[in-house]
Order: structure tokens, then sequence, then C-alpha cells
């Protein structure tokens, strides 16, 4: 029997295990969403924006690790998801992404709502396709979701002409999916594994560097296993928060420009340093000829292309992080000398002195909020185990230097792209993909601006997502650049003028509305927000403006020139330490 | 450095865009493209001339390796191979000067392909060097205009196989 082209596509999700897709209708894919009025499988939850419909789509995919589905029309709706679909490019996180398109007859001809979506999305997708032909539909589906899904991931994207979802094909459903030009390499080259077995146990400084690709592996445990067993502390990317446990002692927390002090010193100190799922963004290398100078660098990654782009590579392993991991495990235990034990106490010992000596602080000040202050209180509240996304900007840094994340998919974040009003619509989706989980967005009052308006796609699908906006009524990340580099010329970045009162924006959508203006009300606020089961909450956290991050690498500099909090006001207020 | 790279690449529209777009948002030069179908009509050949550090280079054929209509990337600069190109000279020499013009072209083995009133189109083929000798050597006669092909290039059989 056949189906109609927009049947064949709900049909295609089905077989994909597709329970939750993000979209916005519009003239083209009227079709599909005509398919999606009866549908009782797959769920269309309907965003107020369709950027926000992709960065949801991106949140569900990062909290689940399964691909994650957005349905927008052509031309503009197409044209908006690029936001989103950028983002997901630089993070490597797997979308499958269909716009609508004008008719194939029409195509060319600057059709009413026409736009070259294949064109503009080119470079910013892993793969996108036109389907021509109603016939080839659910083989391009399928392709889709497995170049998405597979090797190093990434978001796709499928073009939908009108006339293909409104044709009718026997559906077929390919059992098996064949690339010739696609053949990501899993495991990596035996001899480079066993050479860089040696190296870790000849080394007396080692390091591992942690990134996304540990976390896309699902090779947390494999990394832990090989930390633990070899005696190597770990410093984690951005990306890679929660690919490794936050609070072992093993961790040293974030490196690069907003890194601790520790983890840029042992990287710059180290003998050996072993980036696993890494690409050595500018953001982590600071100034690349002086990182880590003294360090032969292993770098492990299922991209070729991540290896020798940015840095220098002694030893590259092509394949997946988990299989290389285990085999690199199995390659030190059968080494007969495990002479590290000595060796390494000496510089886990170092290490400690390091983190001693320059823990990752604030000032404490009991008259005004300090945002920092508000993450480690969300922390202690949640016990760590809330998924924690962010939007970009100095939120962003305080949220991952002052939450801990002892597990992979809890922490999401534009880290490649650093796109604002990433994080609220991110939420909605990770609150999808996890129900029973307490899902914090944090966020300043700039970002959430951004996509606020998805306070109406929470509301209606009662998800207690939490937002809580460090308010300091700047851009602050601009702004402190401004301070420190700008002679203090805050040019367009004051906000605080035109800030809608975020309480009663949320409460217009129906929404709640908390706000806190004095640290002793920050965790009864927090409290009060997680006791709202049905609803999203809007938590006002009114902080101190001049609070900037620290430390800090300046642009260009080497990460081990770093800027700290200034002394003068250390000695004013009682420090306090974070460990 | 200067590479010629032969890209096998599925034989679908877009992938000239891809390949093209792979250069310019990434910043790599491109010195001459030529595509034309291979034996399998579902395939082309890009052969691509470029120049760039030897991590640039690197970069490059990794980057066109992951694009996933690129079947095969072959860098031409570790393997011994044969390279071509073609241009077509339209040349309007002195009535004096037609007699050494067709010479100089029988020398390069070129062929006349068109002639007009007062011009010969001539054609040549060969490696890079040889087409620049004949147009700086034909230069003086009077070109009208010229147009050349990108390169294409071939490896060679290896001596051994042949014995």
């Amino acid at each position: 029997m056949k189906k109609s082209g927009a049947e064949i596509l709900i049909e295609c999700l089905k077989r994909e295990g597709v329970k939750h897709v993000f979209g916005y209708p519009g003239g083209v894919v009227l079709n599909i969403f005509d398919v999606l009025y009866d549908e009782k499988d797959v769920q269309l939850i309907l965003t107020r924006h369709e950027q926000a419909a992709i960065h949801a789509a991106d949140g569900y995919a990062r909290a689940s690790g399964k691909a994650g589905v957005a349905i927008v029309t052509s031309g503009p709706g197409a044209t908006n998801t690029v936001t989103g679909i950028a983002t997901a490019s630089m993070d490597s996180i797997p979308l499958v992404v269909f716009s609508g398109q004008v008719p194939t007859l029409l195509i060319g001809n600057d059709a009413f709502q026409e736009a070259d979506i294949v064109g503009i999305t080119r470079p910013c997708t892993k793969h996108n396709f036109l389907v021509k032909d109603v016939k080839d539909l659910a083989q391009t589906v399928r392709e889709a979701f497995h170049i998405a899904t597979t090797g190093r991931p990434g978001p796709v994207l499928i073009d939908l002409p009108k006339d293909v979802t409104a044709g009718s094909a026997e559906f077929v459903w390919p059992e098996e999916v064949k690339i010739r030009g696609y053949n990501p390499t899993y495991h990596g080259n035996k001899y480079m594994i066993t050479q860089a077995a040696q190296m870790i146990a000849h080394a007396k400084k080692p390091v591992i560097m942690a990134g996304g690709g540990v976390v896309l592996s699902g090779a947390a445990k494999e990394l832990r296993d090989l930390a633990e067993h070899a005696k190597i502390p770990v410093t984690m990317t951005l990306m890679g928060l929660g690919g490794f446990p936050g609070s072992s002692k093993l961790s040293l927390g974030m490196l690069g420009m907003h890194g601790t002090y520790y983890a840029n010193t042992a990287v710059q100190n180290s003998d050996l340093l072993i980036g696993i799922g890494v690409r050595f963004d500018d953001r982590v290398t600071g100034r690349t000829e002086a990182f880590a100078p003294h360090a032969k660098i292993i770098q492990i990654d299922i991209d070729p292309t991540s290896i020798r782009k940015n840095v220098r590579a002694d030893l590259p392993i092509v394949g997946d992080v988990k299989n290389v991991l285990k085999d690199l495990q199995k390659a030190l235990k059968e080494l007969k000398e495990q002479q590290w034990g000595a060796v390494r106490n000496a510089w886990l010992k170092q290490i400690e002195l390091w983190k001693e000596e320059r823990p990752l602080s604030y000032s404490f000040d009991k008259n005004v909020i300090k945002p920092e202050f508000v993450v480690e209180k969300i922390y202690e509240v949640t016990k760590g185990e809330a998924i924690i996304c962010t939007e970009v900007g100095q939120n962003q840094m305080w949220a991952a230097q002052f939450y801990k994340y002892d597990h992979p998919r809890r922490w999401l974040s534009s880290g490649g792209l650093g796109t604002m009003g990433y994080g609220f619509p991110a939420a909605i989706g990770a609150q999808f993909a996890c129900p029973d989980k307490v899902v914090f967005d944090i966020a300043g009052d700039g970002s959430i601006q951004m996509n606020i308006q998805e306070l109406a796609t929470a509301v209606i699908n009662k998800l207690p997502v939490k937002v809580a906006i460090l308010n300091n009524g700047y851009l602050g990340m601009v702004r402190q650049w401004q301070e420190l580099f700008f002679k203090e010329r805050y040019s367009h970045t004051h906000l605080d003028t035109g800030n809608p009162d975020f309480v009663k924006v949320a409460e217009a959508y129906g929404a709640v509305g908390l706000r806190a203006t004095k640290p002793e009300e920050v965790e009864p606020v927090i409290r009060e927000s997680l006791k709202i089961k049905n609803k999203p909450v809007f938590l006002d956290f009114v902080v101190d403006w001049k609070e900037k991050v620290y430390p800090m690498v300046p642009a260009g500099a080497s990460i081990d020139e770093m800027i700290f909090e200034e002394k003068e006001e250390k000695k004013e207020k009682k420090l306090k330490a974070v460990k | 450095m200067r590479h010629t790279i032969s890209v096998l690449v599925e034989n679908k529209f877009g992938v000239l865009s891809r390949v093209s777009g792979l250069f310019s948002g990434r910043g790599y030069n491109i010195e001459s493209l030529s595509v034309g179908e291979t034996i399998d009509p579902a395939t082309s050949v890009m052969t691509i001339v470029t120049t760039g550090e030897d991590l640039v280079v690197e970069q490059i054929t990794k980057q066109l390796n992951k694009l996933i209509d690129v079947i095969k990337v072959v860098d031409f600069m570790e393997i011994d191979h044969v390279e071509r190109e073609m241009v077509l000279v339209k040349v309007s020499p002195r009535k004096d000067d037609r007699t050494e013009v067709l010479q100089l072209a029988e020398i390069f083995r070129g062929r006349i392909v068109d002639s007009g009133p007062t011009t010969y189109t001539i054609e040549i083929t060969g490696d890079e060097g040889k087409i620049n000798a004949f147009i700086e050597l034909i230069k003086p006669f009077g070109i009208k205009e010229f147009v050349r092909t990108g390169k294409v290039a071939i490896g060679r059989e290896g001596l051994k196989k042949a014995k």
C-alpha cells in the first residue's frame, strides 16, 4: 500500500525510535503537520521560535544521547534554524532537522518563502540533503540519522519540497545503510596504543585533558578507570565537564581562559598531555606556541581533522574514545613494570599544593549577592544532581566553575559557537528527555531575553524548568572586557534600564516568578522553586554588577599568564575558598 | 608548497559547492580545479591544485575526506604521476608572421582547431611548463585571448609492475 510522503516521514521517525519532535508549522509543511495531528507515538512540541526548536532538540540530544529532531517550514522558518544548527555543529551534537521547501518545480524561482537552505546550512551541518523524489525519502531519512549519530556526531538537515511530502510511494525501510564515502574509524591503531601506554608508563608529570568527545562517546567510565589506574590528574574543557567527576581528587576542574589556576599550571608543567576527545580550541590553549611547552602530546579523537589542527600531536590516535581508552587500559595493564607509584605521588602532591595556593574563590559579601554564591547554592541544594543548562558569558563561566559535575550529560552549554539564548530552550528539551530530573538554566539578564518567548512552551507543557537569572543589568562578560581592556568605557553593554521585571514577565506567561536581592534570600528562593513541579520558574537574582570572572587569561596570552581577583578587595572582605 | 590533489566524489548535485565551499570557508587556496565523470558515471574526479604549508595541506586532505560525498582523496605530492592541462590560444599574427606561428605550434605539437581571416586558434596539451613556455613564445605575435583548463593528473603505473 502506498503512503504519502508525510506518512512515510513519520513512519521513518517511529522506526528511528523518535518520541519527541520540536517544531513550528508553516505553508509547505502542512502535510506533515496534518499527519502529526492524529499521531500518538510521535509528539510534536510547538516552540515559539524555530531557533528555540533547534536548541530544544539539541538540549534533548545532549541530555539523552539520542538524536534531537526538529521540523520547520521553508524560507524564514528554515533560516531561523541556522543559529541552532551552527551551535550543534560546533559542539558535535546529533540533530536531524527537517525543513519544508517550495515545490520542486518552483525551486530557484524566488517563490514565496523560498530559501536555499541546503546551500545556507552546508558549512554548518555534518551533511545535508534535498529530497527530490518521494521514493528516496525513507532511504534519505535513514542515512541522515546514521550520519548524525555515528562517527563524530553532528547536525544533518533534510530539505523536503512540498510535492515530496504530498506525493506518495511504497514505504520501504532500508535495513542497512551503506555510504561509501563515510567510514569513521572506530578502533585505534594497536601499535599507537602500545606506544601511548609506554609514554604514560614513563611520564613523570602527566595530565589528561578530557573534552566533549568523552561525553559523546559515552566513555566516562573508561576515562575514570584509566585515570585512577595510572594515577593521572584530569582537567576538562568546557565541553568535557561531567566526562570525569568534578568532585574527584584527581579532578583539576576546567582549564583555559577561565580555567583553574591549578589546571592551567599543571598543563604548563606537564611532561605528557593526553588530549581525549578535544580539538584544542583557542579558549583552551591561549597562545598555542606557549601551550604545554614541556609536554609530549598524545591526542585521541575520532575525527582526524581534529588532530594537528591547532597544536602539535606527538602521538595521534584516531578512533572512538571509548574503544581507544579500553584498549589503552588493557595495554597499560599488560606492562610488566608499573613504576609510576612513587613518581606520580610527587606530581599529585605538587598539584595539591597548587590547589591550596590558589583555589577557585570569590569574595563573599553579606549585603549584596555574588553570582558565584548563587551557583554554589544551586549546587548545594540540588546535591550536584541537577541538569545545568547555561546561556553564554559570565553566567556560563560561573556555572562551569562553581557547580561540580560528577556525571556526563548533566552540563548543557554552547561551547563552540557561544550562543546566547541557548540555555532556556535547551533546558526545555532536556526536561522532555529527562522528566524526572531537576533542570536549571543558569542565565544572565541579557541572554534570557534572546529566547524568553519559550516561557509559553514551558508553561503549556507544564515543565518545571528553573531559570536562575544572574541579573547584573549588564552584558557582563563584554562589560568585564570593557572594564579591563577598554578603560571602563561601557559601550552598549548596559541593559538595566531596559530590562523588564522578570518576575512579572514570568507571571504574565502563567509561570512563577521569584526574586532574591540579599544573600540570605538566595537559598530559600532556590528551595521554593524546587517545590514547584508543574510550572517553569524564573528566579531573578539581583547580583553584584561589578563581579568579574576570575581567573582570566587575556586573549592571545599563554594560559599561565592569569589575572586574579585584585588583592585590595580580598583584604576588605572575607575570602571564601571553594574546595 | 604546491599540491595536486585528486578527489573522487559521488556524482551528486551540490558536490562541487561542498568542495569549493570547504576551500573558501576555511581559507584554503584553489589554483585550479577541473571536474569530470569517471568510468563509473555515478562518480566524478575533481583535480584540485592548491598551495599551502604541509600542515595546511594535511588539513585540506583530511577535511575533504570528511565530506560525506567524497570517496577518496589522493595527494599526488607523494606519488609518481602524469599531469596535463590544455590551452586554447587565439593568435592574430601579422601576415608575415603567420608561417612562424604555425611552425611554433608544430614544435609544441599543437593543433590548429580554428582559423579565421586574421586568426589561428591553437590547441596545446602538456604539463604546466610546456604550456607556459608556449604562451611566452607566442605572446610577441599577438594573443587575442586564451583559455586554460585546470590540471588533470593520474598516477603512473610502477616500473615493478611493468616487469
